[in-house]
């Protein structure tokens, strides 16, 4: 990993005060480099970094619609190409503009096989709208649009497995990380650019403002996802399973009960059956990917 | 050199020409002959251009954003349906002031599903900030796509434009066109050189968003580079007319109008008709004129009025129509002559690809004549 | 000042929203116990903290919004959150 020292993306922007998304846009551009052309959709980042006149990019950036940074990224990629120029072309959109309104686009350029590296900012829920639920919101997650209330446990469904549906699309090279570990964020985020044609990197993003906890959680609980295997951080090359980061697994209550979005779960009352429910969840994930460190039998 | 040349191998050739360096389109009756010919270009190396085969309409504009602010000259093309797709990326790429050049082969918009020609299509997009050309013949649809990059990447400008013409009707049909050699266009149409574009040698922002303390000005500006198009256009008009012998330079032709007690308006290859008819009519002593609009964005409001000063009615034909309204032609027409006393009537016909006739041309002069319109002209009463 | 065409700016102006102000809690960085990780520069949202001549961090109150990461993040546990006087 080559030394990065200068930052691409400016203080003075207008983030929550301990955004994981500010610092996913931190981390990727400091991976990238200035050598760059970052295509940002709309959400939570584009609206915290941009307001007229004031930018926090220093690298060239283009935003233009909600569900177009694919389309746009690929017309960029084409002119660069015919230009002959040498700048890597890096998406950064949230899980909104990627699982939902963004499908359409992104099936396409990654069928085409354009040479760009896209990354999502996975915060569970349209943030920047007020926290509505996408494709990415986790089961039993409160969102306004998926609330708990007297006949709801909210979110009914599972997280859409991306990763799974962009390898199938031929993407070379893909990857799930998170601010919990920034050395390994850098690592990924560098690898899915120097991988020719679309590479994608999912990056888990908690966010203080939508989850319901304190923003000096932030790092903590991106932790507390990895550890109970409600997110499995994993590289794909060419479609499959190469990385896994393996944990001692913590029960899933110990993530659940940090953030408001799952209290429904435990107040007024314990919701024993949704809890296995998504304990279960945890289960599979951790069967699925070997994520699992076997410990040695206790000695008697 | 003259050929006889379907309408759409014509504008691909004038768009291989102006040498786009990325183009961006989703194949759609009737523009696909359009697009297929470019595919062949490339693929037989006349055209060193990247070809995308987008996935709908609204990923074929949005590349051309990319492509466009990245530094190339852009290409789309489109009607109906797709323009619709791509209606919210139509009013984002005026916004982002990208000088890219589209297609449109009209045609009407579903429901009920059409793909026959009327003018619904582009009309719907006036609000948009593009500019919009209307070709009469495939010598104006071919011609049109090199003033069109002229204008649209003048740095005074900046702004997308669309080169209209009817589908089917002008696309599909032969005609005789004199296309201009490589030579010529490189001579008229220099290599683009965007006002600005993302780089990493000096980073921009592109597309940021605007609270309520700058909006309006930002499309204050957008109304003034339109505005500024009528002299940009002016120019490149007479410099084509210079170099190649066809001036452009008018925004609005007259045709027979100077003496004409009733004037015609209208746009795109009815135009045609409407001077076969004018001359028949003129035979029998009728003195009729058209002025035909070139064009429609923006609109020649103060040209229109002057040059229809003199007569003693206007009937406006329309190929669309503002359901619960009237036709957009006709109301813009009405509004340029305010304070005047000159009746407008305004006339829709020819919706969903109805042929209209000479004979039809001639009884909407008869009715202006008894003051009758603010029709929808030729409908089957025996449907209604 | 006039505007930019098509709503586009170069780099800085974001640096004229001093975030700061923001703050309602400020870490205060005790040097004798950091270990020189760069832990809380890495996660620092704002990217506000620097290192200094000799290796320590210390954050730029310009920009701090005191969101606390730094403070629950610090190995050493050098760095702590106190309510700021206005």
């Amino acid at each position: 990993m080559t030394e990065k020292t200068c930052d691409l993306f400016d203080c003075g922007h207008r983030a929550c005060g301990g955004c994981g998304a500010a610092l996913v846009a931190r981390l990727v551009t400091k991976a990238a480099g200035k050598d760059s052309i970052f295509v940002s959709s709309t959400g939570c980042m584009e609206v915290f970094s941009t307001p007229y006149p004031e930018t926090a990019w220093k690298v060239p950036w283009i935003h233009s619609l909600f569900e177009n940074a694919a389309a746009v990224a690929s017309g960029v990629e084409a002119s660069l190409k015919k230009q002959g120029r040498k700048e890597k072309v890096v998406i950064m959109a949230g899980d909104g503009a990627t699982f939902d309104i963004g499908m359409i686009c992104i099936s396409g350029a990654f069928e085409r096989g354009h040479d760009f590296t896209y990354i999502c900012y996975d915060n569970e829920a349209y943030m920047n709208t007020g926290i509505q639920r996408s494709g990415a919101t986790p089961y039993d997650a409160s969102t306004t649009t998926s609330p708990a209330g007297k006949c709801s446990f909210g979110n009914k469904r599972q997280k859409k497995d991306m990763p799974a549906i962009l390898a199938a699309h031929g993407a070379p090279y893909v990857a799930t990380t998170s601010i919990a570990y920034p050395a390994d964020l850098l690592q990924k985020v560098e690898k899915a650019i120097a991988t020719p044609g679309p590479s994608y990197v999912q990056v888990h993003a908690p966010c203080c403002t939508g989850w319901g906890f304190e923003g000096e959680q932030t790092i903590a609980i991106a932790k507390l996802a990895i550890e109970t295997g409600l997110w499995v951080n994993y590289e794909m090359i060419d479609g499959k399973v190469t990385k896994v980061k393996k944990v001692v697994r913590k029960p899933v209550e110990e993530y659940l009960k940090t953030q408001k979005r799952f209290r429904h779960l435990f107040k007024p009352k314990r919701q024993d059956a949704e809890i296995a429910a998504i304990q279960a969840i945890a289960d599979k994930n951790a069967e699925k990917f070997g994520i699992d460190i076997k410990l040695p039998p206790k000695k008697e | 050199m003259m050929e006889i040349t379907e309408g759409s191998h014509a504008i691909a050739e004038a768009v291989r020409l102006c040498r786009p360096q990325v183009i961006s389109a989703y194949p759609i009756t009737p523009q696909t002959h359009i697009v297929e010919a470019l595919a062949d270009f490339v693929a037989n190396c006349q055209l060193d251009a990247e070809y995308i085969t987008v996935e709908n309409e609204l990923s074929a504009l949005s590349a051309c954003i990319g492509a466009s602010a990245a530094g190339s000259r852009t290409y789309s093309a489109t009607t109906s349906q797709g323009l619709a797709l791509m209606f919210e990326v139509c009013f984002n790429a005026a916004g982002m002031r990208l000088p890219i050049i589209m297609s449109i082969a009209n045609r009407a918009l579903g429901a009920p599903l059409s793909i026959w020609n009327d003018q619904q299509d582009s009309i719907s997009l006036r609000d948009s900030g593009w500019l919009q050309f209307y070709a009469e013949d495939n010598q104006e649809a071919t011609d049109l796509h090199l003033l069109a990059y002229k204008v649209a990447e003048d740095h005074s400008i900046q702004l997308p434009a669309f080169v209209c013409f009817d589908g089917f009707i002008l696309s599909h049909t032969y005609e005789p066109v004199d296309m201009l050699t490589q030579e010529d266009v490189d001579k008229y149409l220099p290599k683009f050189s965007p006002y600005e574009r993302l780089d990493a040698a000096d980073p921009i922002s592109f597309g940021m968003y605007a609270t309520p303390e700058y909006y309006p000005e930002f499309r204050y500006e957008m109304d003034q580079a339109q505005k500024r198009a009528k002299d940009v256009i002016a120019k490149a008009g007479k410099e084509f007319g210079a170099m190649f012998g066809r001036d452009y330079s008018a925004l609005i032709e007259g045709y027979r109008l100077e003496d004409a007690d009733t004037a015609i308006v209208a746009m795109g290859s009815i135009c045609g008709t409407i001077k076969d008819a004018i001359d028949e009519m003129r035979v029998e002593g009728k003195k009729v004129g058209l002025l035909k609009i070139r064009v429609f964005r923006p609109f020649p409001s103060e040209e229109i009025a002057k040059m229809l000063s003199h007569v003693k009615r206007v009937a406006v034909l329309d190929k669309n129509i503002s359901l619960g309204a009237k036709g957009a032609t006709a109301l813009e027409v009405r509004d340029a002559l305010y304070g005047s006393t000159i009746p407008v009537k305004g006339y829709v016909l020819g919706l969903g690809g109805r042929d209209v006739r000479k004979k039809d041309i001639k009884e909407i002069v008869a009715l202006s004549e008894k003051g009758q319109g603010d029709i929808f002209y030729g409908l089957r009463k025996e449907l209604i | 000042m006039a505007l930019a065409v098509g709503c586009r700016a170069r780099p800085g102006k974001a640096r004229d929203n001093k975030t700061g102000s923001w703050r309602v809690f400020k870490p205060v960085f005790d040097h004798e116990k950091c270990s020189k990780c760069g832990m809380c520069s890495t996660l620092c949202p704002e990217g506000c903290i620097h290192e200094d001549a000799e290796g320590f961090f210390d954050p730029d109150y310009t920009y701090c919004k005191g969101c606390g990461i730094c403070a629950v993040e610090c190995p050493k546990e050098a760095i702590a959150m106190k309510q700021e006087e206005k």
